[in-house]
């Protein structure tokens, strides 16, 4: 069946992406309330680099991000001085190119969410003495949920499927870089197809099974009332 | 006693809301006025939904806004009813009720359950509110902002989202809470109805200003507002029930000035009432009437007249006794009696509503 080098690439795969997705959740819910409750200016526009990943060759991300992170870079300047290195070509920097790769699809559907959920049930919630903070906790999370649940699922499943950017910023190491997508395009390069062919199949029935759960979830009918 | 001291500015394009009032500490009063008033607003300003450009705020002695204060609403004792229930969806009747209560020092278990039971909601508190009628949602709705145990009770149209019967399922509750809540209740509405059974002071709002402000009786009285109520002018009065004739199914109600037979109501005899006559439903007579369909004849003097909506027709004011009525006639009829403020008349009054 699958190869010790496939069973590694999967499970980086899955690290990469569990984490990528715990981050956007922890800086993903702030934007995407900032988004769909303020009425600055700038909403437009902090929209719009949001949602930058969505149609940029993910190449030009990764270029840009690798030029950024790289030694004459200000995050790399910056990481040096902290005395941990640059981040091209390590796993942590996988994770924070993607972390950039994936925010649109945490941030859209949350940002769906909570415009869904409207002004009322936060008023209701200040009358009935809740603080903002208290409120977004007891009121926003139960009835933001299924957005939660859909932009986890998105994000973890984008990242996953991530190929261009990997291969500009983290290159293909073994074990620390060579995700799921990167070993596949190996295996063909090298003319395994047989090799390629069972990975890929792992990939398309990850992917099916996860927009089948999207697609069949029960629709959100916990509407205010 | 006033002790609601509100000033309130609120400068939106194309509307300014403008109003400074005194109201009582007790009581029910009822802001009203045509949609687009400002009633809403300056309800949602005195719960600080909305931020007004000035305003100052004094309830029960203590200071919710003024220049130098903001208390954001989740710091102001009050309970707040919504148009719509909007019950928290994610949670069930109890869940509810229990959000507000749980979060408020004043709230005590006492207030939670005399909510409950004031409201009759004792055997909803498992369900989910997707599985209320409207009725009972509005119902919890109310139940969930008196658990908080409230100085003030502040609802916005509680009964305008209902159809009719729903209204009547959850007019005798609000009864209920203006005979036994001693806090003071605002209580917005456009529906005359509402107001005439609730109320006992009245502000009339239009285009964001006060319109008239005071006692229900002597609001509703008033012939000068600019506000029209249409169908709906007339006058409200305190009586209590003084006899009930079971042969023929009538009750007899005794106001300051007189006495009017209505249909029996089961009330028993001595039950403070509000009736309220509507002018449509007055006629003057000059001599005393031969027989007539109508029974109820009350002697009064003609204290004003007024001009109406229509151009055929005219507002009267009666003095009967300590009372005063408004009769509306047309204006020809009005001539041909010869109308005249300090006329003796007979007033007719062919039908009236009696409100707990």
């Amino acid at each position: 069946m699958l190869t010790d080098n496939d069973l590694q690439a999967i499970g980086l795969t899955v690290r990469l992406a569990g984490l990528t997705t715990l981050i956007l959740f922890l800086i993903g819910t702030p934007i995407a309330w900032w988004l769909a409750r303020s009425r600055s200016a700038w909403k437009g526009a902090i929209g719009a680099i949001v949602a930058l990943p969505l149609v940029l060759p993910p190449s030009v991300l990764g270029f840009y991000l690798l030029l950024a992170m790289g030694p004459q870079g200000p995050v790399g300047q910056f990481t040096q001085a902290l005395g941990i290195g640059t981040l091209p070509f390590t796993f942590w920097g996988l994770v924070i190119a993607s972390v950039f790769y994936s925010l649109p699809f945490m941030v859209q559907p949350l940002q769906g969410a909570f415009e869904a959920i409207g002004d009322r049930p936060l008023e209701v919630a200040a009358t009935l003495r809740a603080s903002p903070v208290d409120c977004f906790f007891s009121v926003v999370l139960p009835l933001a949920k299924p957005g939660f649940i859909t932009a986890g699922i998105l994000s973890f499943a984008h990242t996953v499927g991530e190929f261009g950017v990997v291969l500009m910023i983290g290159g293909n190491i073994p074990g620390l870089t060579r995700v799921a997508s990167v070993q596949i395009y190996d295996h063909v390069e090298a003319m395994e197809y047989g090799d390629a062919h069972r990975l890929a199949a792992v990939m398309l029935v990850f992917s099916f099974l996860v927009l089948l759960a999207l697609y069949t979830r029960r629709p959100a009918t916990d509407q205010a009332i | 006693m006033s002790t609601l001291d509100i000033r309130c500015r609120l400068d939106w394009p194309g509307f300014t809301l403008d109003v400074d009032l005194h109201l009582p500490g007790h009581g029910i009063t009822a802001l009203f006025g045509h949609s687009g008033s400002g009633k809403t607003s300056l309800l949602r300003c005195i719960a600080g939904l909305e931020k007004p450009t000035h305003g100052r705020l004094v309830v029960k002695g203590q200071i919710w806004q003024d220049d130098q204060t903001w208390r954001p609403p989740h710091q102001r004792p009050m309970g707040y009813v919504f148009q719509e229930a909007s019950l928290f969806p994610h949670l069930d009747v109890l869940g509810n009720l229990r959000y507000g209560q749980k979060r408020s020092a004043s709230a005590s278990r006492v207030a939670l359950e005399q909510a409950i039971e004031l409201l009759g909601i004792g055997h909803l508190l498992q369900r989910r509110p997707a599985t209320l009628s409207g009725g009972e949602r509005q119902r919890v709705g109310i139940a969930r902002a008196l658990a908080v145990g409230p100085e003030i009770l502040l609802m916005d149209e509680p009964l305008a989202a209902l159809d009719l019967q729903r209204k009547q399922e959850i007019l005798p509750y609000l009864e209920r809470l203006h005979d036994e809540l001693d806090i003071p209740l605002l209580y917005v509405s456009h529906a005359p109805d509402e107001v005439a059974r609730l109320a006992d002071h009245l502000v009339v709002l239009d285009g964001g200003r006060v319109m008239a402000d005071g006692p229900l009786g002597a609001t509703l009285a008033r012939l000068d507002l600019p506000i029209r109520l249409g169908e709906d002018v007339g006058v409200v009065l305190d009586a209590t029930v003084g006899e009930v004739d079971g042969e023929w199914h009538l009750a007899r109600v005794d106001f300051a000035g007189g006495s009017l037979w209505t249909r029996d109501r089961g009330l028993p005899a001595g039950q403070a009432v509000r009736v309220r006559v509507l002018a449509r439903d007055v006629s003057l007579a000059v001599d005393a009437p031969a027989a007539s369909s109508i029974q109820n004849v009350l002697h009064g003097v003609i204290e004003s007249l007024a001009d109406d909506d229509h151009p055929g027709l005219l507002l009267v004011r009666i003095q009967v006794g300590a009372s005063l009525l408004i009769a509306r006639l047309t204006r020809r009829s009005a001539t041909q009696l010869d109308c005249h403020t300090g006329q003796a008349v007979y007033v007719q009054v062919k039908s009236v509503a009696l409100m707990e």
